[in-house]
């Protein structure tokens, strides 16, 4: 496979040292090769690099770069939260620091490329220069200038340099309204499973043979594979759980051979690690902690999201109870929950369902303030006088979030509000006070 | 030429190759200037005369190039630049001054830039001294005591005209454009601008001080100029050191031009842009996989080439989601189908995936919310999904409303080329109503 990655302008047994280096990428680093052509040619002056995430871009840009001694510049766009870091980390690293310094206190472009040009006369390309952006689609956000400008930098410097864009989003979200000299667009595939089994093989654990720890990997894109296809997030999984995968070995259980004994231990191991590590519900120093003491069970650590219960006085929960309600119900089924005497209402009127989407599925209504105190003094037993006490815990509860303002046009006049908690947050909170909240519910009845 | 001369040039084929990459890479990514202009003689000799009177005799002028992006204006520009400067007196009196609407963002910075360009008084080393007030003051005035006879014409070249247009007032515009009115220093102002309604964003005074020259460069090109035009552009130059191997080239690249599968291609190429640089990029992939071992341009390269160009980049991005976010993406694709497009969002897209999970498939599937969460996240992170208002921080995650940013058409084909879909989810896909 090293046969592909050829150019007469450099030396094959340094060509083949890249190569072992990127394994599964022959082809991408082969095309990239060929377009940046030798070192002494010209480039073309600027490429788009896309692909998903943890698929080799900026391994195969930064292995060639290094490893072929060519000069560049690698700026994450991520780090360049203005464009004068953006710029003095391109001179930095393409001059030196004499050419960092000349830059003035907040330079625009004019400025960069002036310098550019300066140090260019002193110090001219004999090598094509590469800047080697990442995460370029934050460039969007940034001055609108800078992109277009940076995508023919060749022609504004009159310099022999490649500007390359990695990003996972595609170019047709880049291009600016009035168009751009438009870049050479190559794309990294994303690794199959045999490329993905392949790559995590590599790195087995020098105790034990790597057929098992093949095999291991096999089990584990097995689960995650239809989840997942992050090599980054397979990676650490992988690390994370080969300990337990070990355990029945390292007990003289089972022995290596009997693949069917592992997977039985491993699966439901694995199958729970997708609700926890993967979310990072736990983290995974505690879940090697878990690991270790295997009498309790794993997942009897209670993860971030179980954390969410929050200790309410009484009558805020009650507030937000009545918040759920108001948010989750039509108005027009109020009388029919909270009066006690409501009159007639026929059952076959109320439950109309030809609205078929049920409000659980659209998400909260907004209601004002009237119909929730309303609601409110429906629910509590007992005589709650409207003190200056309630209603700031009505506004106390919008800044813990759990409510949320709609509208800013009025503070003190009819203030309106949505509920933001989940159902099951709210069960939560009904059951501490003996509410039972789904009987009141229109979309359970 | 001796015989004995044409031996001695024979260069091993491996330098051939390389000095082959390095001439055409410069052609095609360089933008090197051609030797001569093609499809645009009235054009040029339009502006060469305009500029022509400007550096001679004295008159100011302004002229504004329109055409699309890649129909060469600069190509353009510089060439009657090139011919004009071939003569002694015009190149040791015309000074030149080159700004960009990319760099030069305001007219303060591009007042500076013009200062250090004259270099003025007021500029050190490449230091420009002075308040923006000061600078335009004195800049005007030096501009003002020449007069027609006696001082060095300017030339102002404009790149990205309609950015200038942006600026506050207009000022820089207004005072070039005077200049060039009145009788004072001769100055050429030269816009190019790829925007065809440039004069709609000119301010009265400034659209009424402009001379309303365009000079326009719509490409009428038909497909024999382009065939052409792709073998002048491959075609090695006469100075090539070795002179049998340049012959064999030229030769192969003529019978490349004259394949059918090629042919088709460029056709294809044509019909959806005849602009330079797009082209360009089609020759420069195909000359990029010259090598030793393959020393001319085959057919197979410039398929691949052209392969590589138009690929779609969002079928690219679809092939490589897991399955879970692809059916999360048929579930969207069915939502939009029976909402007529309404915005969705999570808790929809689950109820959509928990009806075909009960109706059709097995439980293999079965993933909980935030595992669902988490794809759909991912899905948003590659702009596949967008949601609709901006205010993200109010609503929960789960009740945001989203819109599919993708075509039925785009869905449909991707997962055909989807490797190893099952069965199911592909019948679900290609149910009408969930």
């Amino acid at each position: 496979m090293a046969a592909l990655l050829q150019h007469p302008c450099y030396e094959e047994e340094r060509l083949r040292r890249v190569a072992d280096k990127l394994p599964c990428r022959e082809v991408q680093a082969g095309t990239l090769l060929s377009v940046m052509g030798g070192p002494e040619q010209h480039s073309f002056p600027s490429i788009f690099i896309y692909g998903h995430r943890a698929s080799g871009k900026s391994h195969v840009i930064h292995m060639l770069l290094r490893e072929l001694e060519l000069p560049h510049a690698t700026v994450s766009c991520v780090e360049c939260v203005s464009v004068a870091l953006l710029f003095e980390q391109v001179l930095l690293s393409l001059f030196g620091c004499d050419a960092a310094s000349l830059l003035p206190r907040s330079p625009s472009l004019s400025d960069f490329v002036r310098i550019y040009r300066q140090q260019c006369s002193h110090s001219p390309a004999v090598q094509t220069r590469y800047i080697v952006m990442e995460k370029a689609e934050l460039l969007r956000d940034m001055d609108a200038n800078l992109l277009p400008a940076l995508l023919r930098l060749q022609e504004l410097v009159q310099d022999n340099v490649t500007v390359i864009l990695l990003s996972e989003i595609v170019w047709d979200k880049f291009r600016p309204n009035t168009g751009c000299f438009e870049p050479l667009q190559l794309h990294f595939p994303d690794y199959s499973k045999g490329e993905l089994q392949q790559i995590l093989a590599q790195d087995s654990h020098p105790s034990y043979s790597a057929e098992l720890y093949s095999s291991y990997i096999n089990i584990l894109l097995g689960v995650f594979y239809s989840v997942c296809r992050d090599l980054r997030e397979l990676r650490h999984l992988a690390a994370l759980n080969f300990s337990k995968f070990c355990e029945p070995l390292e007990e003289g259980k089972v022995k290596e051979s009997d693949t069917h004994k592992l997977w039985r231990n491993i699966e439901p191991h694995l199958k729970k690690a997708m609700q926890t590590v993967y979310l990072r519900e736990v983290s995974s120093v505690q879940w090697e902690q878990l690991q270790q003491m295997e009498e309790k069970d794993t997942g009897a650590v209670r993860g971030l999201s179980a954390h969410a219960h929050v200790e309410l006085p009484y009558y805020s929960k009650f507030l937000l109870i009545a918040a759920y309600l108001a948010s989750y119900n039509p108005a027009r089924t109020d009388k029919r929950f909270f009066v006690k005497h409501h009159g007639k209402v026929r059952k076959t009127n109320f439950l109309k369902k030809h609205e078929k989407t049920s409000n659980h599925l659209l998400g909260p209504k907004p209601f004002p303030l009237d119909r929730l105190l309303a609601i409110f003094y429906s629910v509590v037993d007992s005589r709650v006088a409207p003190t200056a006490s309630i209603f700031s815990q009505i506004s106390s509860l919008v800044t813990l979030q759990l409510l949320a303002q709609v509208g800013h046009d009025d503070q003190i006049d009819a203030p309106k509000y949505k509920c933001a908690v989940s159902l099951d947050f709210i069960r939560a909170i009904s059951r501490t006070v003996n509410f039972d909240i789904v009987k009141y519910l229109y979309d359970f009845l | 030429m001796s015989k004995r001369k044409v031996k001695e040039a024979h260069l091993p084929i491996g330098e051939c190759i390389s000095e082959v990459q390095r001439v055409l890479r410069e052609r095609f990514c360089h933008q090197q200037l051609p030797e001569r202009l093609e499809g645009v003689d009235s054009q040029y000799k339009h502006l060469l005369e305009l500029l022509r009177r400007t550096a001679v005799h004295g008159e100011s002028n302004s002229v504004l190039i329109v055409g699309p992006r890649g129909a060469g204006k600069t190509t353009l520009l510089n060439c009657a630049l090139r011919e004009l400067l071939e003569e002694k007196e015009v190149k040791r009196n015309l000074l030149q001054v080159y700004l960009n609407g990319l760099l030069q963002t305001d007219d303060k910075i591009a007042l500076k830039e013009i200062t250090r360009q004259l270099s003025l008084e007021n500029v050190v080393g490449d230091k420009v001294f002075g308040s923006f007030a000061e600078n335009l003051a004195f800049l005007l005035e030096a501009l003002k005591k020449g007069d027609r006879s006696s001082s060095r014409p300017v030339l102002f070249v404009l790149d990205e005209f309609d950015l200038f247009a942006h600026h506050r007032n207009q000022t820089l515009l207004y005072n070039l454009l005077d200049v060039s009115q009145s009788a004072q220093t001769p100055v050429a102002v030269v816009g190019l601008t790829c925007r065809l309604d440039v004069l709609e964003l000119l301010e009265k005074r400034v659209k009424s001080r402009f001379s309303h020259r365009q000079i326009h460069l719509l490409s009428g090109m038909t497909f024999p100029q382009y065939l052409q035009r792709v073998q002048t552009q491959l075609r090695l130059p006469d100075g090539f050191p070795d002179a049998r191997f340049s012959h064999e080239w030229n030769g192969s690249v003529q019978t490349l031009c004259e394949d059918k599968s090629v042919e088709e291609v460029l056709q294809r190429h044509f019909n959806s842009s005849k602009d330079f640089r797009s082209l360009h990029m089609l020759l420069m992939l195909s000359v990029s996989r010259v090598s030793t071992a393959n020393p001319a341009i085959r057919p197979a390269d410039l398929l691949e080439a052209s392969r590589m160009c138009s690929a779609d980049p969002k079928a690219n991005i679809l092939h490589g989601l897991s399955i879970l976010e692809l059916c999360l993406i048929i579930a969207m694709k069915h939502l939009n189908d029976i909402y007529d497009g309404e915005p969705f969002n999570l808790q929809m897209v689950h109820n959509e995936f928990k009806k075909f999970l009960q109706r059709k498939s097995h439980s293999i599937y079965n993933f909980e919310q935030p595992v669902i969460m988490k794809a759909f996240e991912h899905l948003q992170q590659l702009e596949l999904i967008r949601p609709v208002d901006a205010s993200a921080a109010k609503t929960q995650r789960e009740y945001q409303l989203m819109r599919l940013m993708l075509d039925q058409s785009q869905i449909m084909e991707a997962l055909q080329k989807y490797p190893q879909c099952p069965t199911d989810v592909k019948q679900w896909a290609m149910s009408a109503f969930g």
